[in-house]
């Protein structure tokens, strides 16, 4: 059943890498299997907790031996504006005896005591590998307890070993459709209600957005599943329009709810200016069409016109300490050329970025901005960007955090541009954070002292005092 | 000497400026004492009324959390009038019945220096009168409380002590340095200083020796004197070292002391926090030694190249206010900036030549008032100073980060590391620390905050300073070009 699920999501029609490919490639799916001995990347358990703990008032619960929740728990830093339940750890914690004689009475017990102790409105039930190969079914426990408790007890069948994180975005997005969406009713509803799918609120960047959208008096139903409620989300499938945001991994939802609820969407990106201002006025078209307000297409356009101005000029003052200096950008979802044209506009020159994840029509875009000679990565080992960064060949790296060191040690400044970032940088005040923090750690007189030589290295220039 | 107006402008914050707000400058005198604790077995005693002695005597007691040896000559109105000779008389020969200290040091206050006592000429008088007592050394100093800062008094005290005690020397030690010590130096530094110079076969003598005396002694049986320190015959001994390093600027008069009495040649060493400054101290220590580098040094070294790295994340451009005594806030400021922080105000308390280099701000003589004005006015997000600072750090909602002298509200200051790689390594932690634990967590109106509301900082007004954020404004605070405030 697991397998018809994966098979179903990777034959994601509206996926525009999945449109590309040819019938046998799409038959193979979309997710590299992990090579043994050069894997990095997550799990497909790790996908789907990504995707649902942003649900802020639910308890997530992870069905499995410590590994899974005791070594990953509270690593990201998906805020919420309310509850904090979502970051309380919880596990079955299983050990040998639950092994050997199957987990699902402890599982059951669990959820129980979940209910009695902090009495959230829903909880989430994921599976992990050693209960998925002893055959624990997740699934009949979630519906035995969600009877006996009166309570949504959702399971989310993404055990690890199944594939990588986008695999389980995918079918934690697989488990809000079949569970969640659309079994509560909005208390209100209005002609601008919209939903926005596949932000997670990481450092608060929802808030970064969610402002000017209320300034438009566009009603947030739900974010799926930045900072949201149970609630929100299984009332979501009333909303007008949908956003999905910059990423493949939750395509599958907005799709289906098109098809389900006719809600239409769009894909749009809250990273770099232009795409800030790109993604709000699709959004004006699509509620307008769906019965907004007619005129919001102008006040859009004038609330644009306003943050853009105020954001440039913000960067502006950024340039003389950033006018040349080469930038390395390696990241993950995020879609480059908006950032690169963000990082030209500062007056950066981006030596290199990567499209492991980008589109055809994003490389175009990137070949665009930064000429022919653009160099462009699919993917770079550690060993190969030490080089680089050593050889000067960029002055800052900006990159996951899992690359940090690999920059630090080759004493060139690093900006950490993935999930566990300190600081936001979504939209046009994070936009404006980006530069300045990219300010910040370039213009940091260590780098300098890092690399003068030691006293006993030959090339000291110290002298004694006298 | 200095005219009414210097002075005017030493102890205030501007030529306006009547009234000190809340001081960040300790009394001379008090300075004097810390010096005379430094020395074994000696007992420091001002010449002034007992207020004068209770005073210090507790806030070094708070700092240091030791019973301190320290005396009166319990001025009255009447002796004061009638001069105070008899009291400092009367007080020696107390303490000499009580238990007989290896150095008695006198220290004059702002009471008995008013009246015009000359207790140099007074000790004479008690010599002349008591020749049974003419083998304890008694080192008096004019530290009058009216001029000056604990520094100046600090290195009054050093001077005289050299100039009474110290002697020439034909034959020369080779290796055997004398380490003239500041105030601003903790026990766990000269520890650490005294393995380096020993790592480069030197043999050091320490004057003072904190790390001797206020070093956490649970002592046998109760001594009315200090218990460790620089020995009497240490210091006589001083003469016949081959070489003075003064461990600050404020000690300068003292190195040269040295040198008039005994000959010794001096270096000056203004810094010792940071990469740098570490670096540079090493390489003259190779230069006077001959010696090659120590191995464990160069493990430290890296040690510290990589907590720069990883602390410059939270300590590059943090905005920082600080104030200390000049030796102290040289060093300070220039191991900040040199980790991308932002020194907006140095202020400090007592004349220096140093205090025209902290970093690109001038050190300003001043208080605490003065330094939280400016703190609030350049946006200031960390405050750097002694324990004093607290109240102001909580009414500007920032953290301090506490050092310097005194400290009495933490434990463990004369134990904190700051000089060397190692001390680098770990006041760098410190600071990124503070910074991280107070990294605020956005909400929902950081970046637009709803009309009429001020900006959302969802731990602001909290009288918990653990909770203070610590926020980055590089876009609006500061000049990017420059770094410079606009």
């Amino acid at each position: 059943m697991l397998k018809d699920k994966i098979n179903a999501v990777f034959d994601e029609t509206a996926c525009g890498h999945n449109q590309a490919k040819s019938l046998k490639d799409r038959k193979k799916g979309c997710t590299k299997v992990a090579t043994p001995g050069a894997a990095a990347g997550g799990c497909a358990f790790d996908g789907a907790k990504i995707a649902l703990q942003p649900i802020v008032d639910a308890a997530h619960l992870v069905h499995g031996p410590i590994a899974c929740e005791g070594n990953s728990w509270d690593n990201r830093s998906a805020l919420s504006s309310g509850s904090r339940l979502y970051r309380t750890g919880f596990t079955t914690d299983l050990n040998e005896m639950d092994v050997v004689y199957g987990g699902e009475k402890h599982l059951f017990k669990a959820i129980r005591q979940i209910r009695e102790r902090f009495d959230p409105p829903a909880i989430f039930l994921y599976q992990t590998c050693v209960p998925a190969i002893i055959g624990d079914d997740i699934e009949a426990v979630a519906k035995a307890a969600t009877e006996k408790f009166g309570l949504p007890v959702i399971p989310v069948n993404a055990p690890g070993f199944v594939g990588g994180k986008n695999l389980g975005n995918k079918l934690a997005g697989e488990a809000l459709l079949d569970h969640v969406i659309g079994t509560m009713e909005p208390e209100t509803t209005t002609p601008t209600d919209l939903n926005i799918i596949g932000e997670y609120n990481l450092s608060g960047e929802l808030w970064q957005v969610k402002p000017l959208l209320d300034r438009l008096g566009i009603r947030v139903s739900a974010c799926i599943s930045g900072d949201a409620r149970y609630r929100e989300v299984a009332s979501s499938h009333r909303a007008r329009a949908a956003m999905l945001v910059c990423s493949k991994a939750m395509i599958n939802i907005a799709r289906k709810m098109e098809e389900r609820y006719g809600i239409p969407w769009f894909e749009g990106s809250f990273y770099g200016i232009s795409d800030m201002s790109a993604s709000l006025r699709n959004i004006a078209g699509l509620l307008v069409r769906r019965g907004a307000p007619s005129d919001l297409p102008e006040r859009t356009e004038a609330l644009i016109a306003s943050e853009e101005k105020e954001a440039w000029a913000a960067i502006d003052r950024f340039r003389p300490g950033l006018s040349g200096k080469r930038a390395l950008l390696i990241t993950g979802g995020v879609k480059s050329w908006s950032v690169v044209s963000a990082l030209m506009e500062a007056g950066l020159v981006v030596v290199g970025t990567s499209v492991k994840k980008s589109t055809k029509e994003d490389k175009e875009r990137i070949a665009e901005l930064m000429g022919e000679d653009a160099h462009m990565i699919d993917t770079m080992t550690p060993r190969e960007m030490y080089r680089m960064l050593k050889e000067a060949e960029a002055d800052i790296l900006m990159a996951g955090g899992r690359s940090q060191f690999v920059a630090l040690k080759a004493k060139v400044p690093f900006l950490d541009v993935n999930q566990e970032r300190r600081f936001a940088f979504a939209g046009y005040k994070g936009m404006v954070t980006l530069v300045s923090e990219i300010h910040r750690t370039i213009t940091n007189p260590i780098f300098r002292s890092l690399r003068e030589p030691a006293p006993w290295d030959p090339g000291c220039r110290v002298t004694p005092l006298v | 000497m200095k005219t009414q107006t210097d002075a005017h402008q030493e102890n205030r914050n501007l030529p306006g400026d009547f009234v000190s707000v809340n001081p960040l400058k300790m009394s001379a005198p008090l300075g004097g004492a810390l010096f005379f604790l430094g020395l074994d077995r000696s007992l420091p005693v001002f010449h002034g009324s007992q207020g004068c002695t209770s005073f210090a005597l507790v806030l070094l007691g708070r700092h240091f959390k030791e019973s301190i040896p320290l005396q009166t000559t319990a001025m009255s109105e009447v002796t004061t009038i009638l001069g105070g000779g008899e009291n400092i008389q009367a007080a020696i020969l107390k303490i000499l019945e009580k238990g007989t200290p290896d150095v008695i040091g006198l220290c004059s206050t702002g009471l008995t220096e008013t009246k015009g006592e000359d207790i140099v000429g007074e000790i004479a008088l008690f010599r002349k009168k008591h020749p049974e007592h003419a083998g304890i050394p008694v080192v008096a100093v004019s530290t009058p409380d009216f001029r000056g800062s604990h520094e100046d008094g600090f290195r009054d005290a050093m001077v005289r002590t050299i100039e009474e005690l110290g002697e020439p020397s034909l034959a020369i030690v080779p290796n055997q340095v004398n380490v003239l010590a500041g105030s601003h130096l903790t026990v766990a530094d000269l520890d650490h200083l005294r393995e380096i110079l020993e790592s480069f076969g030197l043999d050091p003598i320490f004057l003072p020796d904190l790390s001797r005396s206020l070093d956490g002694i649970v002592p046998e049986t109760f001594e009315p004197v200090s218990m460790g320190g620089t020995t009497l015959p240490e210091i006589q001994r001083m003469g016949a070292s081959a070489q003075t390093i003064v461990l600050g600027e404020s000690l300068r008069a003292a190195g040269e002391a040295l040198l008039k009495k005994c000959g010794v040649p001096f270096v000056v060493v203004d810094r010792l926090m940071g990469m740098i400054a570490f670096d540079r101290f090493l390489v003259t220590l190779r230069h006077l030694s001959g010696k090659d580098y120590p191995a464990r040094l160069k493990r430290e070294r890296n040690r510290l190249s990589d907590a720069m790295l990883d602390a410059h994340f939270y300590v590059g451009g943090l905005r920082i206010a600080a104030g200390l005594e000049p030796d102290a806030l040289h060093d300070m400021v220039h191991f900040l900036e040199e980790n991308g922080a932002e020194v907006v105000v140095a202020v400090t308390t007592t004349d220096s030549p140093l205090n025209a280099h902290m970093g690109r701000e001038r050190a300003e003589i001043g208080d605490l008032g003065l330094l939280e004005r400016r703190a609030g006015e350049r946006g200031a997000r960390l405050l750097v100073t002694h324990s004093h600072g607290r109240q102001g750090a909580q009414r500007l909602g920032v953290p301090l980060f506490r050092t310097g002298f005194p400290i009495f509200d933490r434990l463990g200051a004369p134990h904190r590391l700051q000089i060397g790689y190692r001390g680098a390594m770990e006041t760098l932690f410190r600071f990124a620390n503070m910074v991280w634990s107070r990294d605020p967590e956005n909400g929902p109106e950081t970046w637009y905050p709803e009309e009429g509301r001020h900006e959302a900082e969802t731990h602001s007004g909290n009288p918990d300073m653990e909770f203070v954020p610590v926020r980055f404004e590089g876009v609006s605070a500061l000049n990017p070009a420059t770094g410079r405030n606009p």
